[in-house]
């Protein structure tokens, strides 16, 4: 029946043009643009030899090339749990009680080698595959932020300070499993709503694997290119001598922290270099930048939005911003 | 976006990301550690392109009897089908579809299967095909047309110097008159070691020259962990014999001594040491334009 139901948009079509929408021409589209910008090269490297343009755009490819080998190494990953992993592999390896899948899905994180661009489509995978949402969640947000790269370069980062280590292993679990649970009672099942996606049954497992990696890359890649956006305006236009004014008060220093955390959308595996130059700010100040960081930054948010639907982010994002900076405090009172 | 123009920006990102892990490209960008996985990366971006224009025209073929049959079952797609070939043609200008072109025999197939195919799999999804994707090619120009250059003097002087000091402790200076020093190297052991292993020494650094609002002119390296969105600059102020007209950005490579003059960084109250130039020259940008030396 979905035969009938398709059809009538399409028969109503008058020609070719009409009947598939604009993207129907896309090749000839993409085309088009890359030959327009070739030809008109010359001016637009005129606007961009300005040097805030070409800081611009330097970060914002840098962001990009960052990120893309990570981004592929996630779906790859999700990819496989997609196609090969059957579900019944993780009824087996997640105990049954949502409750208690929660830490135990937060500690697998601390295995995923990557940084945040990796969790995303991972996460997303797990919860297709049947994985209690609670507990996908909780991996998603411990990943990027426990595994032992980024541990290693917080060490490395912080050569005085090993506690520092500590607390953002401490601090980054406990929002993570905090963030399940919370999930597990007040999350409802229609806000995650990820957007339709090619559908891989009847389809071989050479097709849907490869099917699954392009339109992930395809789908995340995009929304990566509004965070790298975003975060190379910070970095380009907004003068870092603000950050100063900031440092002063404790509050104030955690909470600015905290929202530039979110605004760089620096990777994980790179944030406890960033951190440790901040030195005009408190170490809870900058253990709150380093567990916000990895959980919800501006790349972060347009790539669960990808993911899991606009009705998810918007709730999960704010969320786990403010039990972030909590957590943070909190941990950084005890620990640091 | 359709399929074959993602294939089309999937091969162009992928080719792009290899070309700029093959040159030193890449090392204005991320640090040189990254290479290996991207050029991985480039070549599962390439296989995905090749794959996604390989099961795009095998499954053409295999569905085309499919599509011979549908009428039988509702008239609707016999009506689509004919005008829905139309569509095959255009793939022939997508710059990275030439192994994948259609040939004039099977576009027909090939815009009777999207009709079938999307019935059968994506009849909601059909307006999903992510056209968010479309931002993708904005990277790919910048990447491939511009190449934006490593951050130079604007980034440097909007932050503020990021000198920290090591705890391990500063080792004997090298042999040799002059010395090469790295410029984070002498930064380091001019703010926190104060000068004493430098003392009575000929040094040589380099670095860019960037001018702050007054034209005071300092030397600078960006430190560099990941890539350059994390990139912040170390700085030592130049004074002595320093050339009449400096230009920012330009590479300079300077001779001289330790001295204990410092000063403050206005946008960090960081450190800054500064140098004691006798003789200063032109040269080349290095190969890795960022200080890498912190990533141990």
């Amino acid at each position: 029946m979905t035969t009938t139901d398709a059809a009538p948009p399409r028969a109503e079509g008058r020609g070719p043009d009409d009947q598939r929408g604009w993207h129907f021409n896309s090749p000839l589209v993409l085309t088009l643009l890359l030959l327009g910008a070739v030809v008109v090269q010359d001016p637009i490297r005129r606007v961009l030899a300005e040097p805030v343009m070409q800081s611009w755009m330097t970060v914002f490819v840098a962001v990009m090339v960052q990120a893309l080998p990570f981004l592929v190494l996630g779906v790859l990953l999700s990819a496989v749990i997609a196609v090969f992993v059957p579900p019944s592999f993780f009824a087996r390896a997640l105990p049954a009680r949502p409750a208690l899948a929660v830490p135990v899905a937060g500690m697998a994180g601390a295995v995923l080698p990557g940084c945040e661009c990796a969790s995303v489509p991972v996460a997303g995978a797990l919860v297709r595959r049947g994985v209690t949402p609670a507990a996908a969640l909780a991996f998603l947000l411990s990943a990027p932020a426990i595994n032992p790269i980024v541990l290693t370069a917080t060490a490395v980062a912080f050569p005085g300070e090993p506690r520092m280590v500590l607390a953002r292993f401490v601090a980054s679990l406990v929002v993570a499993c905090v963030m399940g649970w919370l999930w597990q009672r007040v999350g409802r099942a229609d806000w995650l709503r990820p957007p339709s996606r090619p559908g891989a049954e009847g389809l071989g497992r050479g097709a849907a694997f490869w099917g699954s990696v392009r339109h992930d890359v395809m789908h995340a890649g995009g929304f990566l290119v509004v965070g790298a956006m975003a975060a190379a305006t910070l970095k380009a236009v907004v003068p870092a001598a603000w950050l100063g004014m900031a440092a002063d008060n404790p509050v104030v220093a955690v909470l600015a922290l905290a929202v530039l955390a979110v605004l760089l959308s620096i990777c994980s595996e790179a944030d406890a270099f960033v951190a440790a130059s901040l030195t005009q700010f408190s170490l809870t100040a900058r253990l709150t930048f380093l567990v916000v960081g990895p959980m919800i930054d501006l790349k972060l948010f347009a790539m669960q939005t990808a993911t899991f639907g606009r009705e998810f982010a918007v709730r999960f994002a704010p969320a786990t911003f403010a039990l972030a900076v909590l957590v943070s405090v909190l941990v950084g009172a005890v620990l640091l | 976006m359709n399929r074959q123009a993602q294939a089309a920006v999937l091969f162009l990102t992928g080719g792009s990301i290899l070309h700029a892990g093959l040159t030193d490209l890449y090392l204005r960008y991320v640090k040189a550690g990254l290479r290996p996985l991207l050029l991985a990366a480039g070549v599962v971006l390439i296989a995905t392109a090749v794959a996604t224009v390989w099961y795009e025209r095998r499954s053409a073929r295999s569905l085309t009897p499919a599509a011979d049959s549908a009428p039988a079952a509702d008239s609707a797609p016999a009506t689509d089908s004919a005008p829905a070939a139309d569509p095959a043609p255009a793939t022939d200008s997508a710059p990275a579809t030439d192994r994948a072109t259609a040939p004039a025999a099977s576009s027909e197939t090939d815009g009777a299967h999207d009709s079938v195919h999307d019935y059968a799999h994506d009849s909601a999804h059909a307006h999903h095909e992510p056209r968010i994707a479309w931002l993708l090619v904005l990277p790919l120009l910048a990447l491939i047309l511009v190449a934006p250059p490593a951050l130079g003097s604007y980034s440097a002087m909007r932050t503020g110097t990021a000198l920290q000091e090591q705890p391990w402790g500063f080792s004997a200076l090298p042999a040799g008159d002059p010395v090469r020093l790295s410029l984070v190297d002498y930064a380091g052991r001019a703010a926190y070691d104060k000068g004493h292993s430098l003392d009575g020494r000929r040094i040589r650094i380099a670095g860019f020259v960037a001018l702050d609002r007054d034209g005071s002119p300092y030397l600078v390296r960006m430190a560099l962990n990941c890539c350059a969105a994390d990139a912040q600059p170390v700085k030592i102020g130049l004074t002595g014999r320093t050339p009449p007209v400096l230009q920012p950005d330009a590479w300079l490579e300077v001779t001289g001594t330790y001295t204990a003059k410092r000063t403050r960084d206005p946008v960090n109250n960081g450190v800054i040491p500064f140098f004691e130039v006798t003789e200063a020259r032109p040269v080349e940008a290095p190969r890795d334009p960022y200080d890498e030396s912190w990533n141990g």
